[in-house]
């Protein structure tokens, strides 16, 4: 098989203050595929998201994009190739303006002039919000700012998006919108959700943790029938849905 | 400001210089008057300098005035009015976002237009936290009326200031997930057109000239 677009291997980690957040934790995620990452609060998820860009460092294992190992050298290449989409959009974009926001990325990597302005507009009509280029962040529905957020990673070429719950507080209507812009992104994805219908619509494979170990990994739709498994890592789908009548 | 306060003419020139801006720039007269408003303090205390001044005095319907004081009162009253009513008009007629843009091309340092620009974008989130939380508070049988019940709301700003305080946290790891490394990219900058010069230059211009005459006449 080709390289993994991301490959963690005995990734452990505590924070100073002694607790172990991570421990043994695999992951592989190839290219083009689109992976969910399921489980209870306080699992470590958000903790993994930020090791997979070296904004932390593990304690012991390692974390490889596209090849590329984290290290002190290799750390701003790793940031370019890993788009970081965090979960409230108002932290994520801080510009005066939506296209100032986009070229944030891009700019740090030294892009400018033409090349810059078609990475913003590319960006920005991926995910349907061209039209707010010259607009403030705060002016955007919640909806919109989350779609924004995406493009302020897309702008830096990535390999791999990851994003942190995306579907957190979004109407039914905007959640749909992000799903089929999600779904048309060709582009490898991992996303952390609560949101299990979600996973299934656009994950064909989910992973567990728990603990800050991963305990599972299957077809998504194996996961979410698996009654046991669900219930032991405090998983719950909505009332009488059911994954394999879903039609996915 | 650089009329001599002797010259009553050329302020009400700059006046009428200032209303033909406003009217120009189709502002709503009640959106110019309500902005006006900042300036009654500083009004008050003009106000109060003629009955404090020193010096030599004048009387006016009965009442001794000191002839400094009233000269002060007039030169506050006048330069606070035609300077507020010029920053209104820059305000309303530029939006955010290009004056700080402005700035940077001015080479006002990065840091410095990097914070207002911070501001500018965190303020409303803030201040929309700040309000739901006193919406909850009266929610809750919270109305302050005294001074000794501010006691919840100053907590309230605490933990608004420790929250403020870890999402800048959170800002900076979105930041340097895109590759921050400690100097803010230029984007979107353009200089400005012949015509923004003009037509930017052209209010400054009749100013200063008006000044010049004033001191020349003045003479």
């Amino acid at each position: 098989m080709s390289e993994p677009s991301l490959e963690v291997s005995d990734l452990s980690f505590s924070y100073p203050d002694g607790h172990q957040a991570l421990k043994d934790v695999e992951l592989h995620v190839h290219h083009g595929e689109r992976v969910a990452l399921l489980g209870p609060n306080g699992a470590g998820k958000t903790t993994l998201l930020l090791h997979l860009n070296g904004i932390l460092r593990p304690s012991s294992g390692t974390v490889r994009v596209a090849g590329l190992e984290i290290s002190d050298e290799s750390v701003l290449e790793v940031r370019r190739r890993v788009g970081l989409v965090f979960q409230d959009p108002d932290d994520q974009l801080f510009m005066p303006t939506v296209g100032q926001d986009v070229a944030f990325g891009p700019a740090n990597f030294g892009v400018e002039g033409i090349e810059l302005d078609n990475l913003v507009i590319e960006a920005l009509t991926a995910v349907s919000m061209l039209d707010a280029v010259e607009r403030a962040p705060h002016h955007l529905s919640y909806g919109e700012r989350r779609r924004v957020a995406i493009a302020t990673v897309l702008a830096m070429k990535p390999e791999v998006i990851v994003l942190d719950e995306p579907t957190s507080n979004l109407d039914p209507a905007s959640r749909r919108e992000l799903v089929e812009v999600l779904h048309h992104l060709p582009i490898t994805q991992l996303v952390v959700t609560h949101d299990l219908p979600f996973a299934l619509e656009l994950c064909p494979r989910s992973l567990v943790m728990d603990g800050g170990h991963i305990v599972a990994g299957d077809a998504t739709v194996e996961i979410l029938s698996d009654e046991t498994l669900m219930k032991a890592h405090r998983l719950e789908l909505p009332y009488r849905f059911d994954p394999k009548d879903a039609g996915y | 400001m650089a009329i001599p306060r002797q010259a009553f003419w050329a302020h009400a020139l700059a006046a009428c210089l200032l209303l033909g801006v406003v009217i120009l720039a189709e502002l709503p007269p009640a959106f110019v008057v309500k902005r006006m408003l900042v300036e009654i303090p500083i009004l008050i205390f003009a106000l109060l300098l003629p009955f404090y001044g020193r010096g030599e005095t004048t009387e006016l319907a009965g009442v001794t005035l000191s002839v400094e004081g009233l000269w002060g009162a007039w030169t506050i009253l006048a330069k606070a009015t035609l300077g507020l009513g010029a920053s209104i008009v820059l305000s309303a007629t530029t939006t955010i976002p290009d004056l700080i843009r402005a700035l940077e091309r001015l080479r006002v340092p990065n840091v410095i237009t990097a914070v207002a620009g911070f501001m500018v974008r965190y303020l409303d989130i803030v201040a929309g936290e700040f309000s739901r939380r006193r919406i909850a508070m009266a929610s809750r049988g919270y109305e302050p009326r005294w001074f000794w019940q501010a006691g919840p709301l100053a907590q309230s700003a605490g933990s608004l200031f420790i929250r403020s305080f870890e999402r800048g946290e959170r800002v900076h790891h979105a930041m340097v997930a895109r590759g921050f490394t400690g100097q803010m990219p230029l984007y979107g900058d353009r200089a400005a057109t012949g015509r923004e010069w003009v037509g930017g230059l052209s209010v400054p211009t009749a100013a200063l000239v008006l000044a010049a005459v004033a001191i020349i006449v003045l003479r």
